[in-house]
């Protein structure tokens, strides 16, 4: 073989390869552009929903919008994203506007790399506030229009409100909401043993030492998630301290106003500790104290089911993790309980959380869009479209429209203005804080049997300066 | 023509396929046609041709954002601001850190040294042996499973379930302890033995890998001087001692190397296993950790720098081993 004919070969192949190049880049772009869409699936509530009549009158305001697109960047993934996509129908309708729906797992990480690229989508929904005041924070969200404001100042509560407002500007609409501070147990079981609901703290732990004096662990309980292991282990503590201290001590504490390790956080994290850290108190049918640590989230619970444990703490959206078949309801094999009272100044409280609606640009299709998310009409018709789980904020979600009798408690709770309501305060505090040191500490706290002086000090040292 | 970026009907869809296909053609001929058109090339030419493509790549996908993350090294969580080596400064100093630096040199050292161990040993002893294919085979099939398989594997190996009536343990070795009249033991959770519990998977996935090249290494080795040893008295032991292992030294060092570079990198086996908590994480995972979940792009920049730092010295070794041992031939 001459070297002329080599040559020519390789050649050949480079040309090739560039021209197979091309083609993969083309018909790349066509299927990513499809996996925005999310798959269709059975769901006779969503096209009940879609047949619901809204007044259409209601989007003149955003001019013709006929045939516009919009791109929703979310964390919710199929399946709970088909009830989004059924509950735009009707708005699809009145005003022609193309929801380009677009959920990913990876969203936390991907949005700030999408928005640095000047690749923002028009709206991404924040599942939490500090996200958000973290994107606000590179100038790329734009403020919602007027509409916006007037519909939130009229359906939310004033602290729904706040919790999308970053240094005074109010940025977010709520979107969804969840309520954590319940505790799960067997209506049936209960009966049969004879055991009443507790609604204080005292008669909480006189129930805990009386199941305990049977032979039975009282609780159980799982922090393992992951990466995102110990979150679970935040949220009893931000119950204890908003119950215990107060919503003044719990602002402060989120503010960081007072230290992590200020006496009033510790008094809590002890309090938390006689149940999760007491060997007589957990961990029902998973193993020690520190299998507290291992055991994973979703499979916590399960025991209450085999009579191994009677109470479990977890946010109302732990019924999806019942096995099919398990009755959800107040007489049936599993239900919740509200958070006990600790202070009575304080009186009832609930810790949740929620997502917010953040908007990238201010064109009319995408303002259309952030109007409509804040409507009492989008409210309830994605209550009717969705399965249990799903709630929100708004003041006039009828809570007939909830299929699951914890959701329909759950919101009830949210909208008696007695309940003093709190946002979730890991997710409000800075991410070293509140999605590193706060998780690891409280890990080690329980599978190292690290001192609460040493958990917290090390959470303070966390603290961005 | 907005259906050429955005096609969703079944038409759409075909004429999209027909004009990427003659986009292709065009192209290739356009390129086959230009190649051979000019009867005489400079040779400089030529290779600018060859080399300028992936030099190009090269400095947009690699130099760029390595000069890029050692930039971002010097600033703060999101680079507004200039803090010199503070970064730098806080993996050394901050107590969270310093357990992620001591599992780093656990995993560089150990992975290399006992993965090259078993896989010699292992090579050695079943070389020429009847069943040599069957059991090199058993030992290279965790190659061919990727690092998340093997952490979810062992994951289930180590599961714990507590020694009480009506539970049953699902994890391996858990079940083996019970059999035996012991405690089942949380494998994952107990610090710092934990540690060298993933490591295992890691060791367990290599050691076929260095079988294998040091079983080619054994085989190589000219029967003139084994013959000549075992003349002059030497057997067993002292076979694998004196001759054996100085006669393949080169590619000892080849894989001792290479393991370490990949071990180095190892994030999958250790996210898979215990999502680098309960004081597993390495620099790898914590680089993620911070760049991506606490979005500290300056410390997570640092960690990146520091990794690369790690490797030059174990690659330039391995490059000189490399020339050494090919002007020995």
């Amino acid at each position: 073989m001459s070297v002329r004919q080599t040559t020519r070969r390789t050649r050949s192949a480079a040309a090739l390869a560039a021209g197979l190049g091309v083609l993969v880049a083309v018909s790349g772009c066509a299927s990513q552009e499809q996996a925005g869409v999310g798959g269709g699936g059975e769901n006779t509530a969503g096209a009940e929903a879609a047949e619901s009549e809204i007044d259409c009158t209601q989007f003149e305001q955003f001019g013709d919008t006929d045939g516009a697109e919009v791109e929703v960047y979310t964390t919710i993934v199929d399946p709970e994203s088909q009830s989004f996509i059924d509950a735009f129908g009707p708005f699809t309708e009145c005003t022609g506007i193309e929801i380009n729906y677009n959920g990913s797992r990876q969203f936390e990480a991907q949005l700030p790399v999408r928005v640095q690229s000047g690749n923002a989508p028009d709206i991404a929904f924040l599942p939490q506030p500090g996200l958000l005041a973290q994107m606000v924070s590179t100038g790329a969200v734009v403020e919602p229009p007027q509409a916006v404001v007037d519909n939130v100042d009229q359906y939310f509560s004033e602290d729904w409100k706040n919790y999308g407002t970053v240094d005074g500007t109010f940025y977010a609409a709520p979107l969804g909401a969840n309520v954590k501070s319940f505790v799960w147990y067997s209506p049936s079981a209960f009966e049969e043993a004879g055991y009443e609901i507790p609604t204080t703290w005292d008669e909480l732990m006189t129930l805990s030492d009386t199941i305990a004096a049977t032979g039975v662990k009282p609780w159980c309980a799982g922090i393992a998630s992951g990466e995102a292991t110990g979150w679970p282990a935040t949220d009893f503590l931000e119950d204890v301290v908003l119950h215990a201290q107060g919503p003044d001590v719990y602002d402060q504490w989120i503010n960081h106003e007072i230290p992590f390790n200020d006496p009033a956080i510790a008094e809590s994290l002890a309090q938390v500790g006689t149940v999760l850290k007491n060997d007589e108190y957990v961990n029902g049918g998973l193993g020690d104290v520190r299998s507290v640590a291992s055991t994973e989230f979703q499979a916590a619970g399960l025991p209450i089911l085999d009579g191994t444990c009677f109470m479990h703490r977890q946010a109302s959206f732990y019924q999806a993790n019942w096995p099919a078949g398990t009755d959800v309801s107040e007489d049936g094999d599993v239900f919740a309980f509200p958070f006990p009272t600790i202070n009575e100044e304080v009186g009832n409280a609930v810790v949740g959380g929620g997502e917010f609606v953040a908007a990238f640009n201010e064109e009319p299709a995408t303002q259309a869009v952030q109007y409509w998310l804040s409507t009492a009409d989008w409210a309830n018709l994605k209550a009717q479209a969705s399965n249990p789980g799903w709630l929100n904020a708004n003041l006039e979600l009828d809570p007939a429209n909830l299929k699951s009798p914890i959701d329909q408690l759950a919101v009830e709770q949210l909208q008696d203005p007695e309940v003093t309501f709190r946002f979730d305060a890991s997710d409000l505090m800075p991410a070293q804080v509140g999605a590193d040191a706060e998780w690891q500490q409280l890990t080690d706290w329980i599978a190292a049997d690290q001192s609460d002086e040493d958990t917290l000090n090390n959470i303070e040292a966390a603290w961005p300066q | 023509m907005d259906f050429l970026l955005d096609a969703e009907t079944t038409p759409h869809k075909l004429v999209l396929m027909v004009v990427a296909i003659a986009l292709f053609v065009v192209v290739m001929g356009a390129i086959l046609f230009a190649v051979d058109k000019p009867k005489r090339v400079p040779n400089w030419l030529l290779v600018l041709g060859f080399i300028g493509p992936p030099l190009l790549i090269m400095a947009f996908g690699l130099v760029y954002p390595a000069l890029r993350t050692l930039f971002n090294s010097f600033f703060n969580a999101d680079g507004s601001q200039f803090v010199g080596v503070d970064n730098y400064t806080a993996i050394f100093s901050s107590e969270g850190l310093q357990v992620v630096l001591r599992n780093t040199v656990l995993w560089v050292v150990l992975v290399p040294l006992l993965a090259t161990f078993f896989g010699l040993v292992y090579a050695y002893l079943v070389d020429r042996t009847r069943f040599e294919n069957f059991a090199k085979m058993l030992v290279f099939l965790p190659m061919a499973i990727s690092g998340v398989a093997a952490g979810l594997i062992w994951r289930f190996v180590y599961e714990y379930r507590p020694d009480q009536e009506g539970i049953n343990q699902i994890g391996l070795l858990n079940q083996l302890l019970v059999w035996l009249g012991l405690e089942p033991r949380q494998f994952l959770l107990d610090q710092p033995t934990n540690t060298f519990f993933i490591i295992v998977v890691m060791v367990w996935i290599n050691a076929g890998f260095a079988m294998t090249v040091l079983s080619a290494s054994i085989k190589a080795i000219p029967d003139d001087i084994t013959e000549a040893a075992r003349l002059d008295g030497v057997s067993g032991i002292g076979m694998f001692r004196y001759v054996t292992v100085p006669s393949i030294r080169p590619a000892l060092v080849v894989v001792l190397t290479t393991v370490a570079i990949s071990t180095l990198k190892v994030f999958d086996i250790i996210y898979t296993m215990t999502g680098s908590q309960y004081g597993t994480s390495v620099i790898a995972t914590e680089f993620y950790s911070q760049t991506f979940r606490q979005f500290n792009d300056g410390l997570g920049a640092a960690l990146a720098v520091l990794l690369f730092v790690l490797v030059i010295p174990i690659i330039a070794y391995n490059v000189r081993q490399l020339r050494l041992s090919e002007e020995i031939r």
